[in-house]
C-alpha cells in the first residue's frame, strides 16, 4: 500500500489525520462565513437608512417565518437522523430521514418564494366606512385622503422589491443568496437520495459523501439563524 | 450519471493539445499557470508603455483621456490579478507538493479547474477591448464612478464578471493548497520543519480564502445596481458609496500581502541556499508571516484616510499600519542575518534576491510615510503612491517571481540557464527599475496626480516624467533579453543535474525535470532542511530514475471535466451581460460537468482495486 496512491478512497493516510475533502469542506465553510458575514454586515450599515417604505415592521410577519424557521431547523434534526441511520447500515431509514430533509428544504423555499411574492405586493389598506375613530399612520391617512363617500375598504400598491429602497435592496440581497444556499443544499441531499438506489452508491464505508452534505446543510441553517435574528426579530422589536 | 462515464471515455493522452488540456499533473499546471501569467504580464506591461509613452512629455496627444483611463485600469487590474497573483501560482503549483514530498495537490482536478477558470476571467476582462471598450474606472473601481449612470456600456461589467470568475479560481486554488499542504507533508515534516516558501503559501491561501468573498460581494452588490437596478450604492436611495470603499480594502490589503507574502517565501528560500547557511531565526520568520497575515485585516482604512472617518478611526489605523511594518521588518533583519558571514555565491538568483531586499525597504519605508495620516493627505493619489505601489509589487514581488523563475528554472526545464545573460538582465531591470519609478517620488511629492492623461508644461515635471518613461523602455528592452535567455535555454540549454545550487529543500532531492510521479519513495523528514542535512549527515544522492517502473505508482488520471466547467463558467459570464438564455446554458454546462466530476474516480476502478 505504502508505494500507491497518492490519492484514492476515504481511508488514506493524511498528515493530520483528517480527510482531504472534509478539511477542504471546512475551509470553504470559513470562507463562506465571510461571505454572508459581508452581506449581513451591509445589511447593518443600511438598516434603516432607506428614504422611502415599504420598512421591515410593515411587511415582516414574525408568525409566519418562525414556522419555516422551525422548519429549516428541523430538516437539521432529520439530517443527523439520516447519517445515523446510514451508519446503523439501514439504507431505507437512510432514504426516508434524507428525503425528509430535503423535503422540509423545499418547504422552506416554498415559504420564502410567498414571502417574497408576499412583499412585492404589499398593500396599504384603509376601510372607508371606519376611518373615524381609528389611529392611522401616515401612508393610511394620505390613502383615507382619497376616500369617496360610500367606499368600502379601498387599498394602493405599497411592494417591495430589490429596486424599491434600501432595506428591498439589502433584504432580497442577503435572503436570496441564502436561499441559493439551501437550493443547492436541496439539490445535493436530492442526488445522494437518487444516488443510494444505485447498487454501492451509499454505504456505510462511504459515509463521507452524506457527512459533507450534512456539514454544508447544518452551515445553512446555522447562518439562517442568525439572519433570523438579525434581520426579521431586530426588524420589528423596537430598541434594535 | 453512470452512463456519461461509460460513454465518455477517459482521456489518455500522453502528448499533443489534449494532454495538456486534460492534464492534472501539478507541474504541468504550474508551468501552464507560468507561461500565461507572464503573457498576461507582458501585455499589462504594453499598456504601461502607452501610459509611459503619453507622459514622456507635456501636452502630448499620443492617446485620448478615454483610452487613458482604460489603460490604467487594465494595467492596474492586469498585474495584479492576472500577472503577479497567477505567477504565485505556477509556483505553488509546481513546488509545493515537491517541498512536502507530495506526489501531487489533494485535489488534482480541482488544480485543474483553477487554472482553466482562471483562463476564462483572463479572456474575459482582456475580450473587453474588443466588445465595446475596456473597463475605466481605476483597478478599486470606486462607487459609484462604476454605476450605470455615470458609466454607461459594457466595460465595468466585463470587469466585475472576469474579477467573480478569477475569484472562483483563486478560492479553488486556495483550498486546495490548504489541504495539500496541511495533509501531505511527508512524514516527520512537521509544521515547524515546512519550508519558509510552503509557509508564505499556507498563509497566503488562508488570507485568500478568507478576503476574497469580501470583495465577491461587492462585486455582487455592483453588478446588482447595474444590472437589476438595486440601491447599494445609489446616494439618492440613501445609499452610501464609501460602503464600496469598505469592502474593497476589507479585500484589498489582505491582497497586498496576498501579492508579497509568496515573495518573501521565495527570497527566503534563496538567501539561505546561496549564503550556504541555514535561514537566521527560521521561527522568527514563520512567525512574522502570521502576524503579517492576521494585522493584514486591521490596516484596510488606511487606504482611505482622505474619505474624512474622523480623527479616532484613522489614529487607530494609523498605529496598525506603522505596527504591521514591524513583522515585515523582522524579516529584513533576518535575511541580512542570514547574509551575515555566509559564503555567498552571487548567482541570478541570489542577485535578484538581494535587489529585492533593497528595493522592497525603500517601498517599505515610504509605505510608513503613508501611514502618517496627516502626510498622507498630501500624499493620496499623487504619484508618490504610484512609485510607492511600484517599488513593493514590482521592486519586491515581481523581483522575487524572477528570482523565482532563475532559482527553479532547472528544476522545471532540466535545463541550465545563461548565467551570464542572466547577470547582465539582473542589472537592466535593476536600472530600469529604479529609473522608472523613483523620480514618481518626486512628481508625487510635487503634487502631480494619478491617473491624469497628460499635464502642463509649466508644472515643471517634464524632466521626471521623461526619466520614467526612459527607464519604462530600458525594462521592457531587459525584458526582451530575459525571455530570450529563458526561451533559448529552455530548447537548447545545458542539461541540469537534480540538485545544482546545492539545494535545502526535497524539491532538490530528486531529478530534473521531476519523473511525473515526483518521488519514488516518500522522504522521511527529521529537520528544517532536510536535504541539506542528510546530504551531510548520510551522504544521501539524488533519487535515481532508472529502475523504477511508473505503473508500480499509481497516480491521479487525467479528466476532461474541469476544463468544461470553465467553459461553463466562461459562457455562463458572457450571458449575465449579454442575454440571460446564455447564462442558463453556461450554467447548464457546468452543471452536468460538475455531477461527470463528481461520479468520475479519481483513478479507474480497476487501477483502485487495492484500497
Amino acid at each position: 500500500m505504502s508505494a500507491v496512491s497518492a490519492h484514492g478512497g476515504e481511508h488514506e493516510q493524511t498528515t493530520t489525520g483528517l480527510n482531504h475533502r472534509k478539511m477542504l469542506m471546512w475551509a470553504f465553510l470559513g470562507s463562506d462565513c465571510m461571505f454572508f458575514g459581508s452581506l449581513i454586515a451591509t445589511y447593518l450599515v443600511y438598516k434603516g437608512k432607506s428614504k422611502v417604505g415599504p420598512y421591515p415592521i410593515e411587511v415582516f410577519d414574525i408568525p409566519v417565518t418562525s414556522v419555516s424557521t422551525f422548519v429549516l431547523l428541523m430538516s437539521s434534526m432529520s439530517m443527523v437522523l439520516a447519517y445515523s441511520a446510514l451508519m446503523k447500515g439501514s439504507l431505507k431509514g437512510f432514504r426516508i430521514w434524507i428525503a425528509s430533509t430535503a423535503i422540509m428544504g423545499m418547504t422552506f423555499l416554498a415559504f420564502q418564494v410567498f414571502e417574497f411574492t408576499d412583499f412585492a405586493t404589499h398593500k396599504i389598506e384603509v376601510d372607508c366606512a371606519k376611518i373615524h375613530g381609528e389611529s392611522l399612520d401616515s401612508l393610511e391617512h394620505e390613502l383615507a385622503e382619497k376616500c369617496k363617500p360610500g367606499d368600502g375598504i379601498i387599498s394602493e400598491d405599497h411592494g417591495l422589491t430589490l429596486r424599491t429602497n434600501l432595506f428591498g435592496t439589502t433584504f432580497f440581497t442577503l435572503t436570496g443568496f441564502h436561499g441559493a444556499h439551501v437550493s443547492i443544499g436541496v439539490i445535493w441531499l436530492l442526488s445522494l437520495f437518487f444516488y443510494s438506489f444505485r447498487k454501492g452508491g451509499i454505504t456505510p464505508q462511504r459515509h463521507l459523501d452524506v457527512d459533507l452534505a450534512a456539514l454544508y446543510w447544518h452551515f445553512v441553517d446555522v447562518v439562517w439563524i442568525v439572519i433570523f435574528t438579525v434581520v426579521y426579530l431586530f426588524g420589528v422589536f423596537e430598541g434594535f | 450519471m453512470t452512463t456519461l462515464r461509460l460513454e465518455i471515455p477517459r482521456p489518455v493522452h500522453p502528448t499533443g493539445i489534449w494532454s495538456w488540456i486534460t492534464t492534472i499533473d501539478h507541474k504541468r499546471i504550474g508551468i501552464l499557470y507560468g507561461v500565461t501569467a507572464f503573457t498576461l504580464f507582458l501585455i499589462g506591461g504594453i499598456e504601461a508603455l502607452l501610459m509611459r509613452a503619453q507622459l514622456a512629455k507635456s501636452e502630448l496627444e499620443i492617446i485620448s483621456p478615454e483610452v487613458y483611463n482604460q489603460l490604467f485600469t487594465m494595467h492596474g487590474t492586469t498585474m495584479i490579478f492576472l500577472a503577479i497573483m497567477p505567477m504565485g501560482a505556477a509556483f505553488f503549483n509546481f513546488v509545493i507538493p515537491l517541498q512536502i514530498g507530495a506526489r501531487d495537490v489533494a485535489f488534482p482536478r480541482l488544480n485543474a479547474f483553477s487554472y482553466w477558470t482562471f483562463l476564462a476571467g483572463a479572456i474575459m476582462l482582456n475580450g473587453s477591448w474588443f466588445l465595446g471598450g475596456a473597463p475605466n474606472a481605476g483597478w478599486f473601481g470606486y462607487a459609484p464612478i462604476t454605476g450605470e449612470i455615470y458609466n454607461p456600456g459594457h466595460g465595468i461589467d466585463f470587469w466585475i464578471m472576469s474579477l467573480q470568475i478569477l475569484g472562483i479560481a483563486s478560492l479553488a486554488a486556495a483550498f486546495n493548497f490548504i489541504v495539500t499542504i496541511l495533509n501531505m507533508r511527508a512524514p516527520g515534516m512537521t509544521l515547524m520543519r515546512l519550508p519558509l516558501f510552503t509557509w508564505m503559501t499556507l498563509i497566503t491561501s488562508f488570507l485568500l480564502v478568507l478576503a476574497f468573498p469580501v470583495i465577491t460581494v461587492a462585486l455582487i452588490e455592483l453588478m446588482f445596481d447595474r444590472f437589476y437596478g438595486s440601491n447599494f450604492f445609489v446616494p439618492a436611495a440613501g445609499a452610501n458609496p464609501i460602503l464600496w470603499q469598505h469592502l474593497f480594502w476589507v479585500f484589498g490589503h489582505p491582497e497586498v500581502y496576498i501579492l508579497i507574502l509568496p515573495a518573501m517565501g521565495i527570497v527566503s528560500e534563496i538567501l539561505p541556499t546561496f549564503s550556504k547557511k541555514p535561514l537566521f531565526g527560521y521561527p522568527v520568520v514563520v512567525l512574522s508571516g502570521v502576524i503579517i497575515g492576521f494585522m493584514g485585516w486591521m490596516v484596510w482604512s488606511h487606504h482611505m484616510f482622505t474619505v474624512g472617518l474622523g480623527p479616532v478611526a484613522n489614529s487607530v489605523f494609523a498605529i496598525t499600519t506603522m505596527l504591521i511594518a514591524v513583522p515585515t521588518g523582522i524579516k529584513i533583519f533576518n535575511w541580512i542575518a542570514t547574509l551575515w558571514k555566509g559564503s555567498l555565491n552571487l548567482s541570478t538568483p541570489m542577485l535578484y534576491a538581494l535587489g529585492f531586499i533593497a528595493v522592497f525597504t525603500i517601498g517599505g519605508i515610504s509605505g510608513v510615510m503613508h501611514s502618517q495620516a496627516a502626510s498622507d493627505a498630501q500624499q493620496q493619489d499623487t504619484y508618490f503612491v504610484v512609485a510607492h505601489i511600484h517599488y513593493v509589487l514590482f521592486g519586491g514581488s515581481i523581483f522575487a517571481l524572477i528570482a523565482g523563475i532563475y532559482y527553479w528554472f532547472p528544476k522545471f526545464a532540466g535545463k541550465m540557464y545563461d548565467e551570464k545573460i542572466g547577470k547582465l538582465t539582473f542589472w537592466l531591470i535593476f536600472v530600469g527599475m529604479n529609473l522608472t519609478f523613483f523620480p514618481m517620488h518626486f512628481t508625487g511629492l510635487d503634487g502631480m496626480p494619478r491617473r491624469i492623461y497628460t499635464y502642463y508644461n509649466d508644472m515643471g515635471w517634464d524632466l521626471w516624467n521623461t526619466a520614467s518613461t526612459l527607464g519604462a523602455i530600458l525594462l521592457a528592452m531587459s525584458l526582451l533579453v530575459f525571455i530570450y535567455n529563458i526561451v533559448t535555454s529552455w530548447l537548447n540549454g545545458e542539461p541540469a543535474d537534480g540538485d545544482p545550487w546545492d539545494g535545502r529543500t526535497l524539491e532538490w532531492s530528486i531529478a530534473s525535470p521531476p519523473p511525473e510521479y515526483n518521488f519514488a519513495e516518500i522522504p522521511t523528514v527529521s529537520d528544517i532542511d532536510d536535504w541539506w542535512v542528510k546530504k551531510r549527515t548520510a551522504n544521501a544522492v539524488v533519487e535515481p530514475t532508472e529502475g523504477i517502473d511508473p505503473h508500480s505508482i499509481h497516480l491521479p488520471q487525467p479528466s476532461y471535466w474541469p476544463f468544461v466547467v470553465s467553459v461553463g463558467l466562461l459562457i455562463g459570464g458572457y450571458g449575465l451581460i449579454y442575454n440571460i438564455a446564455v447564462a442558463i446554458l453556461g450554467a447548464t454546462i457546468s452543471m452536468i460537468a460538475v455531477y461527470a466530476w463528481s461520479f468520475e474516480p479519481v483513478n479507474d476502478p480497476e487501477e483502485t482495486s487495492n484500497h
